[in-house]
């Protein structure tokens, strides 16, 4: 099985440690894996925020980048959604037949990492070990854009090791948004309050999420508090085994 | 009770924008308690009720199809509305804006020399600001929905637009009767008020022969109109006065009788959470004898055929106001419906006040959202909100473009040098560098952001972030011992 890795913007600069825990995960699992250097980003930020021509610029590269791509992996739901959910509408308005024909062709191609481990290899239980307690964070998109379902749990239920928290209010949102921990930046800190509120009581070691966006907020929040929990995506518990453990990716 | 926080403006033209709106209530313990409670007891009930009913995305389905059948022949509907509602003997007027519509109905009750007038909750009625202009037009408005009449009596704004008082608690209810009934001796025992209010009610009920009402739905086939109400006080005002005049969006139309069977049901389960609701009233003109026997229909536009003509923006007209979305809406639950400067707060009034002010007020709520995408999700006539807000955030955008402001909004500039910067990989992986470069500077010696100017600033003010690590994925990839890499060095066409 090919795979190109669109490792999202965000995370090629700020957590490349879940870049480098995909690459071994999925190698372990058989996956050939590319890397195109010419990535950048997938526009999602641009477009929520009201870009729409940068958004629509951004998008249009994408395509182009993966058209011969087999299989794209992306380990960040909201980027995939914003494949999703909103090129068509930005190549509909701007974009031209032949573009939108690329688009069609591709997204059957692009993956969440949870999908490409579930739906795609078919596997639930990839081997790994992590013996800690975790809850997990379904975040907005992976839950209501991609509809991941039952995917991550059943991912990390099959983790050896693995104490497994549930958190309550999980279809809450965390208060992130993008460009909406700025604007609103106080309406978008109360709601992480809450959430994080709601976190906490699990008694967790880690908090996981298949968004490291999400996890940048509530773990920014709990090292601003002190409050003795750490973030980590999904990507590096399944990475993890005993001769690999977590840290040796960070 | 909530009012060292400072008065609520509910006119987007003059509103404070969202975050800043939404300051004091992010500080009052008691509002965010009222809110979160009440907002959780309603998502309960829903979450029960549209749960046993298995065929809810069918229902779902179904409503989004006639409200979306409407929309596309709005104007053939209304005819028909008109037409059947006059042979039944009522009068129909439209109203361009809101400024019209608030004239009709002054002309209307100056015609019957009315000086005091009833309502049934309305929140049409608020976004005309229609209580305020015939008050200071010398007649008298008496709000007979409980909420209302809290409201009214405590010199308070609506929050919400199906339990408009949510934000106030039953002992600051007990507070606002107190005073205003001059009952110092009132407990906060729910029959007690509610008996408190009965008697309030009943000779306004008696002596009052003009009435005003919105509608749920105008029926197209019958030119008759719908109501909908939990306490009774609604069916009193329909039937009691002489007048009656119903004020109603021109999208509240739906073709048949028939079709109540979908919308009436969509609605319960989602507004209130019931399978049935309480008091549906339906009537058609006047009946000799029963009833007003003088009825007028005023139909706002006040901008809707502006959105109607555009076809994304166009679902938000097919909102029923059973404010599902609210109740859903992350951020709602903290700031309560104030902060949105309009009658119309939530998700549904984010998308909805702009388009009313035309995008020339309101500008900040469409961005008053995390596009958790929970709203969608519930709506029963299934709007696409998160859809709806980007677009309207894109049109924010497009102002701002040509605005002289836009120099010296920080995150407008990095927004579009970062768009430059994307669109090739060599200036990505510049910033990169120096984005670390920068970053470096601001890093503890603990490896964490505590603060940042600008608006970095925004995110530290209560959240630290990681320094930037030493290398990118991409270097590590380049560096790494070449295995199945494909380098492909050219930029896409």
């Amino acid at each position: 099985m090919h795979a190109s890795l669109f490792i999202t913007c965000y995370n090629d600069t700020l957590f490349p440690e879940t870049g480098r825990a995909v690459v071994s995960l999925l190698e372990r699992l058989g996956v050939e894996l590319e890397f195109h250097p010419q990535q950048t980003c997938c526009g999602q930020m641009h477009a929520n925020t009201g870009f729409r021509a940068e958004a629509y610029s951004q998008a249009k590269r994408l395509v182009r980048l993966y058209s011969d791509t087999e299989n794209v992996v992306i380990p960040s739901s909201s980027c995939v959604a914003m494949m999703r959910d909103q090129y068509p509408g930005l190549f509909e308005e701007l974009g031209s037949e032949s573009l939108r024909r690329d688009l069609a062709a591709l997204l059957p191609r692009i993956y969440e990492l949870s999908e490409f481990l579930v739906d795609k290899l078919g596997v639930d239980d990839v081997g790994a070990y992590f013996p800690h307690r975790v809850t997990y964070h379904a975040s907005c998109h992976g839950l209501r854009g991609l509809h991941l379902g039952e995917r991550p749990l059943r991912l990390l239920t099959r983790v050896r090791g693995l104490d497994f928290a549930p958190l309550p209010n999980i279809d809450r949102c965390c208060g992130f948004g993008g460009t909406f921990s700025v604007k609103n930046a106080e309406v978008s800190s109360a709601m992480l309050s809450v959430k994080l509120q709601d976190v906490l009581a699990t008694k967790a070691e880690y908090c996981t999420a298949l968004d490291n966006s999400c996890l940048m907020h509530l773990g920014g929040a709990m090292h601003r508090q002190y409050a003795g929990m750490k973030t980590i995506h999904m990507a590096q518990i399944l990475a993890s085994t005993e001769s690999t453990p977590m840290e040796s990716f960070q | 009770m909530s009012h060292s926080v400072e008065h609520p403006i509910l006119d987007p033209t003059l509103a404070a924008p969202f975050p800043k709106a939404a300051l004091p209530v992010l500080r009052d313990p008691q509002l965010r308690k009222n809110v979160a409670h009440a907002i959780d007891v309603i998502q309960t009930k829903r979450g029960k009720l549209v749960a046993e009913k298995t065929d809810w995305q069918e229902l779902r389905s179904a409503a989004a199809d006639i409200r979306t059948h409407v929309l596309e022949n709005l104007g053939a509907y209304l005819e028909q509305f008109e037409e059947r509602c006059t042979a039944a003997g009522g009068h129909v007027h439209c109203a361009s804006d809101a400024a019209e519509a608030r004239q009709i109905i002054l002309d209307i009750l100056r015609e019957e020399n009315a000086s005091e007038v009833i309502k049934i909750k309305t929140m049409t009625s608020g976004e005309i600001q229609l209580n305020p202009f015939l008050q200071a037009s010398g007649v008298g408005v008496f709000e007979t929905d409980l909420a209302e009449i809290i409201l009214q009596l405590g010199n308070e704004e609506p929050s919400h637009i199906v339990v408009p008082a949510l934000h106030i608690n039953r002992s600051q209810v007990r507070e606002i009767f107190a005073k205003s009934m001059g009952r110092p001796e009132l407990s906060d025992d729910p029959q007690a008020l509610t008996e408190a209010a009965r008697i309030y009610l009943r000779r306004k009920f008696l002596d009052i022969p003009s009435a005003i009402s919105g509608a749920n739905y105008l029926v197209a086939e019958t030119g008759g109109v719908v109501i909908v109400e939990s306490e009774g006080n609604g069916r009193m005002c329909l039937t009691l006065p002489k007048t009656l005049i119903t004020l109603a969006g021109i999208e509240k139309v739906v073709p048949r009788f028939e079709d109540l069977e979908v919308m009436l049901q969509v609605l319960a389960r989602s507004a209130t959470g019931e399978r049935m609701n309480p008091y549906t009233s339906l009537w058609s003109g006047v009946t000799p004898g029963d009833g007003p026997q003088n009825f007028h229909v005023v139909l706002l536009d006040n901008a809707r055929s502006s959105i109607l003509g555009k076809p994304r923006e166009r679902q938000t007209l097919r909102c029923i106001r059973c404010a599902a979305c609210i109740n859903a809406c992350p951020v709602y639950r903290q700031t309560g419906g104030h902060a949105y400067g309009s009658v119309y707060p939530g998700p549904i009034g984010a998308i909805l006040t702009p388009q009313l002010m035309q995008m020339r007020h309101a500008q900040s709520l469409p961005y008053a959202s995390s596009l958790c995408g929970a709203c969608y999700e519930v709506c029963p006539v299934k709007i696409n909100i998160p859809e709806i807000l980007i677009d309207l955030r894109a049109q924010v955008i497009d102002q701002q473009r040509h605005n002289i402001g836009r120099f010296f909004d920080p995150l407008y500039l990095g927004l579009r040098i970062a768009g430059f910067l994307f669109s090739r990989a060599f200036l990505f992986h510049a910033a990169q560098r120096l984005g670390r470069v920068g970053a470096g500077l601001f890093t503890h010696k603990d490896g964490w952001i505590h603060s940042m100017p600008s608006v970095g600033g925004k995110w530290t003010q209560t959240r630290d972030l990681r320094g930037f690590p030493n290398q990118t994925f991409r270097e590590w990839w380049q560096n790494r011992p070449a295995r199945s890499s494909t380098q492909i060095a050219k930029e896409p066409k």
